[in-house]
């Protein structure tokens, strides 16, 4: 099972086992790590799930679509590692990944 | 051994349950659904998961063990009959009763019955919970012909995804034009060409009389038209699920009135998602709305309350559809609007309308353009300008600043 690594806003860690083939939205979700909304349940339609890929991990997360893209463009929290956490999808080789947690979803 | 318990299993049950251990609460949690499920998602179902493009594991909200690790109690497929406000406790179908700290109605809404002669013969169908698409996905590789009663979001997303399917689909709405509650003519007009393009039959003004076959549905008859149809799929509306809270002597009117901290009449009970009517305080009004977004809000600001803080709801309404290749997204009542600015290319199927009030925005239409809907939403309430908005080279994101 990989490993993610979420750090919220105030540096709690929480380092939980996800499956492969789930988001990481839906493994924030299912562990009860605090700080992502999921309104629409990963439809891309909410931009409730905004989570910052680690610098060294967004290589292999990779850049978002047209549609994240825009959805996250007036995020005020945005950083040039921004995500949609519910467009990521888990694999072994995110096993490890360390994303970031906004002070708050918008 | 009192503890929380939640009443219903959708979306505002799941998330309350959730939101109280988030916020540390160690007592006892128990939530009692009537359906045989875990939570799960209801808008995929007349979406990915009537089109097979989700399997049942991914519909559900939460996998089943999160409920075991945190210690939440879950009684599926028992229905609470009874609230006792004297005594705080509840009564369910089985025969059990339970004693509550604090109470959570979240018992959602049902299918609105059409109420014909022959609605009783099979092939019929709503589309409200699981079950209801797991029996109209059996029976859909024996049905070419299928007519969908009520031109609604609901209707509309399985007639797309049937559509998709290669099945015939006729669209009987009893209005003057499709989406007539919830949206404007030229949204409506828009999707009746949008579908009526991809094959859909759709007729307007016209009523269902009956229907007609020997055991299963063969005919819908509209009066002056008979369609033949080997199913029929209803989308007439739903009803808020209030019965309970009402026999137990809870303030009701058009849903469980509740504050803007979700609760009801009685203190220690409070309601969230479709069952409430509830203070919009940015809106200025009372709601009762049918998205997922309020009723996990409102499930949140419960469990909040639920535990002692003080919280307040305030939210703006907002829901999505898709349909074909069109994704749409809506916020606040584009009736609320006197004047409409359009920005984009209806034809290039991407597009918004705003509606403005005494030029202060009040409701979006986003179509395929997630970025605008998202300016849309902050931008609700402020003085906009009509060309700025309906300028496509004029950057809305410097309305923001
Ligand atoms: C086909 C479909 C598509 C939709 N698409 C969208 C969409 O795209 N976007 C969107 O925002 N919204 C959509 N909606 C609306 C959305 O699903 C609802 O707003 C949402 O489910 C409301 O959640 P809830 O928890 O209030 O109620 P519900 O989801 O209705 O859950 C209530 C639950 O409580 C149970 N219950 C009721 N009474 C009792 C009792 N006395 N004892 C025990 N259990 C009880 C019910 O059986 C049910 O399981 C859609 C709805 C449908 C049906
Ligand atoms: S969960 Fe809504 S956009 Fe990711």
């Amino acid at each position: 099972m990989p490993k993610i690594k979420f750090i919220e806003h105030n540096g709690i860690e929480h380092i939980i086992d996800a499956i492969n083939g789930d988001s990481i939205m839906q493994s924030a979700i299912n562990n009860l790590v605090p700080g992502i909304d999921a309104d629409c349940g990963g439809e891309c339609s909410c931009a409730t799930c905004h989570v910052i890929v680690d610098s060294i991990w967004i290589d292999k997360v990779g850049i978002p679509s047209n549609t994240e893209d825009s959805m996250l463009a007036l995020n005020p929290d945005r950083e040039p590692n921004s995500r949609l956490s519910c467009q990521i999808e888990i694999s072994d080789k995110l096993d490890g990944v360390v994303v970031n947690l906004p002070e708050f979803q918008y | 051994m009192k503890g929380m318990v939640i009443v219903g299993g959708g979306h505002a049950a799941a998330q309350n349950a959730a939101s109280l251990r988030q916020q540390g609460y160690t007592g006892h949690i128990t939530l009692f659904s009537e359906e045989h499920y875990i939570p799960y998602q209801r808008p995929p179902l007349s979406k990915e998961y009537l089109a097979d493009q989700q399997s049942l594991d991914r519909l559900y909200l939460r996998p089943e063990r999160f409920y075991e690790e945190r210690d939440i109690d879950l009684r599926l497929g028992v229905r609470v009959s009874e609230i006792n406000t004297k005594t705080n406790n509840i009564l369910t179908t089985t025969g059990d009763v339970l004693a509550y700290e604090k109470l959570l109605i979240a018992t959602g809404s049902r299918a609105r019955l059409l109420r014909v002669p022959g609605d009783q013969l099979s092939g019929i169908h709503y589309l409200r919970q699981l079950d209801d698409v797991n029996n109209i996905k059996k029976e859909l590789r024996d049905s070419s012909k299928i007519c969908i009663v009520g031109g609604g979001y609901v209707g509309l997303e399985v007639a797309s995804v049937l559509i998709s399917a290669g099945h015939q689909v006729t669209i009987i709405e009893s209005e003057s034009r499709i989406l007539k509650r919830v949206t404007t003519p030229k949204m409506s007009s828009l999707f009746h060409t949008l579908h009526t393009a991809k094959g859909a039959k759709i007729y307007t003004e016209a009523v269902v009389q009956g229907f007609l076959g020997s055991k299963r549905v063969e005919y819908l008859n509209c009066g002056d038209l008979t369609i033949p149809t080997d199913m029929v799929i209803i989308g007439i509306g739903i009803i808020p699920n209030i019965e309970v809270a009402k026999k137990a002597g809870i303030t009701c009117d058009n849903g469980i009135i509740v504050d803007d901290r979700c609760q009801t009449s009685d203190p220690n009970i409070f309601a969230a998602g479709d069952n409430t009517n509830h203070p919009n305080t940015i809106l200025n009004r009372r709601l009762r709305l049918e998205s997922v977004p309020n009723a996990m809000e409102q499930a949140r600001v419960a469990a909040a309350n639920m535990l002692g803080q003080d919280k307040k709801y305030a939210s703006l309404p907002w829901f999505w559809s898709n349909q074909y290749d069109l994704k749409l997204q809506m916020m606040g009542f584009s009736a609320d609007g006197d004047s409409q600015a359009i920005r984009g290319d209806i034809e290039t199927k991407k597009f918004v309308v705003f509606y403005l009030n005494e030029d202060k925005l009040v409701a979006v239409d986003a179509i395929n353009s997630p970025a605008e809907f998202m300016i849309g939403k902050k931008l609700y309430g402020k003085a906009v300008n009509h060309t700025d908005l309906s300028n496509t080279n004029f950057d809305l994101g410097s309305l923001l600043k």
